[in-house]
């Protein structure tokens, strides 16, 4: 492919090295100009220009985790889009929700897809969930130096561990920082510009062992809460029939809630808090 | 310095393709046949780890025959040719050719050029849209490229399958008969069956990697068929608890580690729905939406009670 130091087609000897099962390093070794953090940096803050996403929130129930997102893009004052999606399925087993740079976080969730599927290909088997969180701290370490100009991307990871030990809960939570600081969460944990209100919410109405069902609640009702006080997040919007994007990983795999579903949850949401405000109008 | 002796371009091409024929002769045979909803996968594989059959890309499989550490590497240079072509333009833009082309280039390029030529034979399967779109491409170990229409044959006296494939087979067969169609040609040459000294009556499916494209899938095609659903599908008249109850070892093996998850009962075994999301590293991104759930065996090597077989396999090949 780019490689062209033989002077004829076919494979470089870098894809006929058999050591090694990991994109990213394959690519970090062929092609560099594919990976976001080789890039020159911009000599200036460059934050205000690029679309930002913004709150993620995740959490455990009694069979797996959940993993929501607000569907707005900010650009400094304006909106940039509002029906940006946020969280994807990582694989099959794990979901990733991004905060921050969109451009880059977008291209940081494309190549961590393609990394555990090209493992998962190459060693016939899936990669444990604790490898998965290492390798995308990797990524976002690679990043810092973008990060430092405005471009930081955090994401939360979450996934059910297909070899959580008897008793131990298999859904599991794994928060980072700009630096690639990678923690494990109890429970909740939220990212983004409305993280602070989203997890002020998860603090008052999720208990550990929920149903799925009163998660899901849970987790739409805090990106309400930080809708409602982060103008950086959007709410549920019932006119353009958008609503947060919510994904539950269990013993069956990572799977989008429809649309239908999360807007029946969220229009719950929206009658019990008019409810309340025609009590105490 | 003292001159090597004088031989003639013809001689040296001569004496390599012996070479590596006679390496890719002495391992056992893989077919690769197209049936109703996609590509099966055979190998005569006693081993349940190091395979001879692989995935490639969502709808592109891959099968070789010869010296596992060569097609090895092959297999891994694919599977790196077309997740960095996915990743750099689309997942759709992959395609079986680009890969066999790079496949023919490198062996070409490796006979030509180097002392020893590769000793494999190699068959990258893409399963289209409809059976007609289906592509076989057959490599040799010199970089000849054919496209075959119906099936492919490699391997240890691949001459003799063919022939019985040649009379048995027939295009758009149903998974479970165009397997015993494929079993059956195997088994005429295979050494593990009585007609040629060994102690089985028909190949055993411990003997037997299965994979299969199947195009009803929706993103990734490939699928391994192993365990209980194999034997199932090689002998559709015995009940599968029977043929449970007959390997006590598969019960007792360890569950491979990330083994997925049992299905659901009244899943039919194996293949599973094909709406199924893939067991590892599915959904893409956007994707998903419907209520989907993976099925026992898929992408992971060993699935339930495969672990067990190659136990067992220790004694019946002695």
């Amino acid at each position: 492919m780019t490689d062209a130091s033989t002077g004829r087609s076919g494979f470089s000897p870098a894809y006929l090295d058999r050591v090694g099962s990991s994109f990213t390093d394959f690519l970090g070794s062929s092609a560099p100009d594919l990976l976001p953090g080789r890039r020159t940096l911009p000599a200036v803050p460059v934050g205000e220009l690029s679309p930002h996403a913004t709150t993620i929130v995740a959490a455990t129930y009694a069979g797996g985790v959940l993993m929501g997102g607000d569907r707005r893009a900010t650009m400094g004052n304006l909106i940039s889009s509002r029906d940006i999606e946020k969280v994807y399925a990582a694989d099959s087993w794990s979901v990733i929700g991004i905060a921050g740079a969109a451009g880059i976080a977008i291209e940081m969730v494309r190549l961590y897809q393609v990394e555990l599927e090209h493992y998962e290909k190459i060693e016939g088997m899936t990669m444990s969930l604790d490898g998965k969180a290492n390798r995308l701290a990797a990524m976002i370490r690679g990043n810092l130096g973008a990060a430092m100009q405005g471009l930081a991307v955090v994401p939360l990871f979450a996934g059910y561990d297909l070899d959580a030990a008897e008793g131990t809960s298999p859904g599991r939570i794994f928060s980072y920082d700009v630096t690639g600081g990678n923690y494990e969460e109890r429970g909740y944990a939220s990212v983004g510009s409305g993280s602070l209100f989203a997890k002020n919410s998860l603090k008052k109405t999720w208990r550990p062992g929920l149903s799925a069902e009163a998660a899901t609640h849970s987790v739409v009702e805090s990106l309400y809460d930080a809708a409602d006080d982060d103008s950086a997040t959007g709410g549920p919007d019932p006119v353009r029939r958008l609503y947060p994007i919510v994904y539950r990983v269990d013993a069956e795999g990572a799977v989008r809630l429809t649309d239908a579903e999360v807007a029946a949850v969220a229009d719950t949401i929206i009658t019990e808090r008019s409810a309340r405000q025609d009590e105490e109008g | 310095m003292t001159m090597p002796y004088y031989a003639s371009a013809e001689q040296v091409m001569r004496d390599r393709s012996e070479y590596a024929r006679k390496g890719i002769s002495r391992g056992r045979s893989v077919a690769v046949l197209t049936y109703a909803d996609g590509v099966l996968f055979i190998a005569e594989n006693p081993s349940s780890t190091l395979h001879k059959v692989s995935e490639l890309y969502d709808r592109i499989g891959f099968a070789a025959v010869g010296r596992y550490s060569e097609f090895e590497s092959l297999r891994v240079a694919g599977i790196r040719l077309a997740d960095v072509r996915g990743y750099s333009y689309n997942r759709r833009d992959v395609t079986g050719r680009v890969i066999a082309n790079a496949y023919a280039q490198t062996l070409g390029a490796v006979f030509t050029e180097q002392m020893k030529p590769y000793e494999v034979e190699l068959c990258v399967a893409e399963v289209g849209a409809t059976a007609e779109t289906d592509q076989l491409y057959r490599l040799t170990f010199d970089g000849s490229i054919v496209d075959e229409p119906d099936f492919v044959v490699m391997g240890g006296q691949a001459e003799a399958v063919t022939g019985h494939l040649r009379n048995t087979f027939r295009a758009g067969l149903p998974l479970a008969e165009a397997l015993a169609v494929g079993v059956a040609a195997l088994a005429t040459v295979s050494s593990a069956t009585a007609a040629n000294g060994g102690g089985h009556d028909r190949m055993p499916a411990e003997q037997l990697e299965v994979a299969v494209l199947d195009r009803r899938r929706p993103k990734r095609a490939f699928r391994r068929v192993v365990g209980a659903a194999l034997r199932t599908l090689l002998d559709p008249q015995a009940p599968e608890a029977d043929a449970v109850a007959a390997d006590p070892a598969a019960d007792e093996s360890p569950q491979p580690a990330h083994a997925p998850s049992r299905p659901e009962p009244g899943t039919p075994p194996g293949l599973g729905d094909p709406a199924d999301i893939d067991t590892a590293g599915g959904g893409g991104a956007g994707g998903g939406g419907a209520e989907v759930a993976p099925a026992t065996q898929d992408g992971t090597d060993g699935g339930t009670g495969n672990d067990g077989e190659a136990d067992r396999l220790g004694d019946t090949a002695s």
